[in-house]
């Protein structure tokens, strides 16, 4: 049903236009990527994603599609938004307040013969788990139901893209977990690049592989998430979030009796005060920086889990603050501390010198389980 | 009870209804989305003949369909008869004087429609006519019944601008409004009052359907 070749469907952008709403972009986004357009409100995130729909012609602008030219003001090729192969997530779902959930599927359903468009609706609303609301209006659905039927509409287009605005502002913390997993579930089921709004880091380190940073409209910095999460040079990046290297992890091990799951990295192993990953899931785990103490000894009879032994990679302290960030590299995997610049000076850290990291197993946030490697 | 006066009024009623409804749904959403110079124009031009007294109205039609003028040239040749004091004539001017009657509620209906809404609808892949169709008709219909509605009941009750330019020619152009003034005239008052009467249940009933059919729309929204 999916059967589009990954290597054509690659999504690229690149947008410039000094005003009214200054842009200055260009990114691609692979098949089964989720990347977060991250930045403040009014940075001009919202209006990129309408570019890339079509929705909003700015001064200069190039979005291909695969093979197809959505809109290049350098050729003067403009293709309008009903005839793009888009699924769109509007902030406020923007539901057909007169149809049923099962008529608003429907609506994008056009493209598919008539005598299917029914069963097919059925299907996806069976995806979002709303089978048995399929013949309420909106505004007889919660916030999360209207969400799912928005994620349903969207994808029933067969989108080339899938494209999300702020898909989570609406909903409060319990229903945007299990949203963010669903969607998670679905970019590994769907061969589509995904596009996602937000003003919320955490969405970012929950769902997106990649992240494109953006101020007043210009990408400020980009990558993957968990590379960018482990530079010591942005510590603002975890201002809304606290920083702290964000990986992928496999859990190895469950110590039920413990309380604990011992999670492999690439480099060595951690143990984490949780229960619920399964043994063999794939997590994402994120280490707060002022929850790791460094020492340049290996210290004994501690209650701690986690000693690993490293080096020290980079030091970044901002001039004005007391602070410093250590990244630590254990293996391959970059870890962040945070430290006083008297720690510093004391156990006189250099780059290149042994370390260990001293991590607390109750420290470790296992974010966001993923069944599969992502 | 002056019955050819009712069947005149009342096709008159129906008849700017239907010539009005495309043309309002038309401009109605034009001002309701787009912007354009010279917007805040045509929005006075529209509601003109909502503050011009009737006969100030009537006059400028009379003139503008008088055998000098093009229009009025034109229709004679085409027609072979002339604008005034014809029942065509006098559909032509109801039309022009309801116009702010079927525009407004229809402008507002179509403004209550979210902009997201429409762009959801481009992004499910509906071409422009069906998203006009399938979303906002249905979407603005309130404004759109209480449009026709308004203007069937105004048709009904217009005297100035049906005496100026219709005058009073019984089975042409001779409304029930008029014809109530004419009975008064003859001093009949009984006659006047039936049809003052059968005017007023016309229009307290108009209003009725109105009501009921908006609140169905509202429940089933929510």
């Amino acid at each position: 049903m999916w059967s589009r070749a990954v290597a054509d469907q690659q999504l690229s952008v690149r947008l410039r236009q000094a005003g009214p709403i200054p842009l200055d972009v260009d990114f691609t986004c692979d098949p089964r990527d989720v990347l977060a357009l991250f930045g403040p409100s009014g940075s001009g995130k919202t209006t990129i994603l309408r570019t890339i729909a079509g929705l909003y012609r700015p001064a200069e602008a190039s979005v291909r599609s695969g093979g197809a030219s959505w809109v290049d003001t350098e050729r003067g090729t403009f293709v309008p938004p009903h005839r793009r192969s888009v699924g769109f997530v509007f902030q406020e779902y923007a539901l057909f307040p007169h149809l049923t959930a099962a008529g608003n599927v429907m609506t994008a359903l056009g493209h598919r013969p008539r005598d299917e468009r029914q069963a097919r609706a059925m299907a996806l609303l069976a995806m979002v788990h709303l089978s048995e609301r399929a013949v309420r209006r909106p505004h007889e659905l919660s916030g999360g139901e209207r969400q799912r039927v928005a994620l349903a509409r969207a994808l029933a287009r067969d989108p080339a893209v899938l494209l999300l605005d702020e898909p989570f502002a609406a909903v409060d913390r319990a229903v945007r977990r299990r949203l963010q997993d669903e969607i998670d579930e679905l970019r590994r089921t769907l061969q589509m690049p995904l596009v996602l709004v937000t003003h919320d880091f955490e969405d970012v380190v929950r769902l997106a592989t990649h992240v494109l940073v953006i101020e007043r409209g210009k990408a400020v910095a980009s990558g993957p998430v968990t590379a960018l999460m482990s530079r010591p040079d942005l510590p603002w990046l975890g201002d809304a979030f606290g920083l702290g290297a964000v990986f992928d992890a496999t859990v190895t091990r469950t110590l039920v009796d413990r309380g604990l799951v011992e999670l492999s990295f690439d480099g060595g192993t951690l143990l984490a005060a949780d229960r619920a990953p399964v043994l063999g899931a794939h997590v994402r785990v994120r280490v707060p920086a002022r929850e790791i103490i460094l020492a340049t000894r290996q210290p004994e009879a501690l209650s701690l889990h986690n000693i690993l032994p490293g080096t020290v990679s980079a030091i970044h302290a901002d001039a004005g603050s007391d602070h410093a960030i250590v990244q630590v590299a254990v293996g391959r995997l970059l870890l962040l501390a945070q430290v006083t610049r008297d720690a510093i000076v004391r156990l006189q850290l250099v780059v290149g010198m042994p370390v260990y990291a001293l991590i607390k197993s109750v420290s470790i946030d296992v974010l966001a389980v993923r069944s599969n490697a992502g | 009870m002056d019955w050819t006066a009712l069947s005149v009024s009342l096709w008159l009623g129906a008849g700017t209804v239907a010539i009005l409804l495309p043309f309002g749904i038309w401009g109605g959403r034009l001002l309701a989305v787009r912007d354009f110079r010279g917007k805040l124009l045509v929005e006075a031009l529209v509601t003109v003949p909502l503050v011009l007294p009737p006969t100030v109205l009537g006059f400028y039609l009379l003139v503008m369909f008088g055998a000098r003028s093009p229009l009025g040239q034109a229709f004679q040749q085409v027609m072979g008869q002339s604008l005034p004091f014809s029942f065509e004539g006098l559909l032509l001017a109801s039309a022009i004087a309801n116009i702010p009657f079927v525009v407004q509620p229809i402008q507002r209906g179509f403004e209550s429609i979210p902009a997201d809404i429409r762009d959801a609808a481009a992004c499910c892949g509906l071409t422009p006519w069906q998203r006009l169709v399938h979303i906002e008709i249905p979407l603005a219909w309130p404004g759109i019944l209480t449009a026709a509605i308004l203007t069937f009941a105004h048709t009904l009750g217009e005297f100035g601008v049906v005496l100026m330019v219709g005058g009073n020619l019984p089975g042409e152009t001779r409304t029930l409004s008029v014809a109530i003034y004419d009975r008064m005239q003859a001093f009949d008052d009984r006659s006047a009052g039936v049809m003052a009467a059968t005017l007023l249940v016309i229009s307290v009933v108009t209003l009725m359907t109105t009501t009921v059919l908006s609140r169905r729309v509202v429940a089933r929204r929510g």
